[in-house]
């Protein structure tokens, strides 16, 4: 026995962390994460290379409020991925949280409680999906492309299809969104916590369970539906907050902000960083790199002038090209352990 | 091994699926100490009474007992507070998840300090001693359980089982897919955990002969009935098979 084991411990099979440079290398290259990281930083330095006013203040401060709101969204977008769901009207939660709040402070209440109130419904929204989706066996792809057409009516009639402007002083609204990195800020500190959530607790041990195989984790007696109405939940929460951050940014919200685009960014940032449509695994980090690289695609094409049509070619294009560089990847960690 | 002993019991256990019947008044026991071999066709019912014993299913009716007390098993987590335990036919194996984890799945051990985080490191190392006391080849228990090999997986699960210190055992043909060395390991388990006395274990099997062997009792179950139930010294592999044909005929007939 000792002998086998010995044998085993030596085969080339053994997997776990290695010693030196070229070992940490192999090592970072076989996490999901990594070719998105590689793109995010040749992107950078193509850009600066190519413009000057790439690396400034202004523009990080420009390229940090794009990239907020989706890499938020994509914290949760991520988690449904993961258990093999989705949400595409968190945009839409995203476009009606500002006017919930700014209803709950015209009838009254000070500004933080009305926040808290606009975060609740957002709560009770992603619910109501989890109840449709779990309870009535609706895929949540149908639940959540109709909630998408009933929000943005609801949206459009309590804010009777005019922008308003978001209340508060001078120092909350700054907290929220309105100094230029707040956004950013909120968004680090939301990937922090994820990541934490997913990689270092049983919430996000058990959510990739359900993602994986659903028999097996109820067999182990890990409750599913739990599970995924606790992501539907959180989904929608992180997507009105995100809608919140952006309208105290502004300074007032349109009703038509956010929206599908928005929840787009967010599911593209999750997938461009890894995490399987198929669900059972995933990366909040790569989700943030993602969110990066669109980020900067976007900003970095508008500063070289290039128009919103070849804009979307390019998005397009390299969300197709993260894909099969993902899928090629996953396939090459398959066989490095294997 | 007498009464008094007695670990589980569930009395005229039903249970159907919409129009299909797959248990029809099962009635079994199994005492501390004692192994008890469920044998039958295929699609008798055998898993879905395993499911059941575990809390996976509720049964349509039927009563079950746990040291003698009548429990109503509302989930898997209720099951495990009476110490069941049980190896799925499946396996239930997350396959994108390590080995350490797989093992640790909604048992997970949590760091000290109130955010309730995952020790990893107690995890591994856990389950390297729990492998190790298998003796079943791996390589680390870093792997993803999706590259391993069935009877390594199958492995995986029995280890899981018997390191959670299980009262009740429940195996659902827990050698399947093994070698015949790994088969010889995990029955050598298997008894050494049958000689500790404490605890009742039963398995379901196709191997008659290998059944008769390493079970006090047997029960055979057909079309989800049980048809025959036998202490494995008084009864053989021929008299089982003679018993699953006649009944096999008498249900093609009536
Ligand atoms: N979840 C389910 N939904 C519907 N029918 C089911 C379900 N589980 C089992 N059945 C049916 O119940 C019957 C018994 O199945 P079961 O898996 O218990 O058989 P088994 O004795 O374990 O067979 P095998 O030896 O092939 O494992 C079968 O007819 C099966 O189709
Ligand atoms: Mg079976």
């Amino acid at each position: 026995m000792a002998a086998e084991k010995t044998a085993a411990a030596g085969g080339p099979a053994q997997a776990g962390p290695r010693s030196g440079l070229f070992g940490r290398l192999h090592d970072f290259l076989l996490r999901p994460e990594a070719s998105v990281i590689v793109v995010a930083v040749i992107l950078v330095i193509y850009f600066q290379f190519t413009n000057v006013n790439f690396l400034t203040n202004a523009n990080l401060e420009t390229l940090s409020q794009f990239i907020a709101a989706p890499v938020i969204i994509a914290c949760g977008e991520i988690m449904l991925l993961i258990c093999r769901e989705i949400d595409l009207s968190v945009g839409q939660v995203f476009a009606l949280a500002p006017f919930v709040m700014e209803r709950a402070y015209d009838i009254g209440l000070p500004v933080v409680p009305a926040i808290v109130a606009a975060l609740l419904v957002c709560a009770l929204i992603g619910y109501v999906i989890g109840l449709i989706t779990i309870r009535l066996s609706v895929p949540s792809f149908i639940t959540t492309l109709g909630m998408l057409f009933l929000i943005t009516g609801v949206t459009l009639t309590i804010s009777r299809g005019f922008p308003a402007n978001t209340p508060g002083g001078k120092l909350l609204t700054n907290i929220m969104g309105n100094w230029g990195y707040a956004e950013m800020v909120w968004a680090l500190g939301i990937v922090v916590v994820m990541h934490i959530v997913l990689r270092h607790t049983r919430w996000g041990l058990h959510t990739i369970a359900t993602g994986g195989n659903v028999v097996a984790a109820a067999e182990s007696g890990i409750d599913c539906d739990r599970i995924r109405m606790g992501n539907f939940i959180l989904t929608s929460t992180l997507g009105g907050f995100a809608g919140l951050l952006e309208a105290f940014r502004i300074g007032s919200t349109d009703p038509l902000a956010g929206g599908s685009n928005i929840m787009f960014l967010g599911v593209a940032s999750g997938v461009i960083g890894g995490t399987a449509i198929a669900g059972g695994t995933g990366t909040i980090i790569g989700g943030l790199v993602g969110g990066i690289v669109l980020g900067v695609l976007q900003d970095g094409f508008t500063l070289q002038g290039i128009n919103a049509f070849t804009f979307d070619i390019i998005i397009g294009a390299a969300i197709l090209l993260a894909m099969v560089a993902n899928i090629h990847l996953a396939r090459l960690r398959g066989a490095g352990q294997g | 091994m007498s009464a008094s002993t007695e670990a589980l019991r569930a009395e005229g256990i039903v249970k159907t699926f919409g129009h299909v019947t797959a248990l029809d008044g099962v009635s079994m026991h199994v005492a501390r100490g004692e192994m008890l071999g469920i044998l039958g066709d295929n699609g008798a019912g055998k898993s879905t009474l395993m499911k059941i014993l575990t809390g996976y299913h509720r049964p349509t009716s039927g009563q079950m007992f746990v040291n003698g007390a009548p429990v109503s098993l509302g989930s898997v987590d209720h099951a495990r507070t009476f110490g069941i335990e049980c190896v799925y036919q499946d396996l239930a194996l997350v396959n994108g998840l390590s080995i350490y984890h797989n093992l640790f799945l909604n048992r997970e051990i949590l760091r000290p300090g109130p955010f309730r985080l995952l020790d990893h490191r107690a995890m591994r190392r856990h389950a390297e001693a729990a492998l190790a006391d298998i003796g079943v080849n791996i390589p680390s228990v870093d792997l993803e359980v999706g590259a391993l090999s069935g009877g390594q997986r199958q492995a995986i699960a029995v280890a899981r089982a018997v390191a959670s210190n299980a009262r009740i055992l429940l195996l659902d043909e827990p050698l399947a897919a093994m070698g015949a060395r790994e088969a010889g390991l995990i029955i050598g388990l298997i008894e050494r955990l049958k000689a500790r006395g404490d605890i009742a274990i039963v398995m379901i099997a196709h191997n008659y002969a290998q059944t008769l062997e390493i079970c006090d009792r047997v029960m055979l179950m057909q079309h989800g009935e049980v048809t025959f139930e036998s202490r494995a010294a008084e009864t053989s592999p021929t008299e089982l098979l003679e018993i699953v044909r006649r009944e096999y005929r008498a249900a093609r007939v009536g």
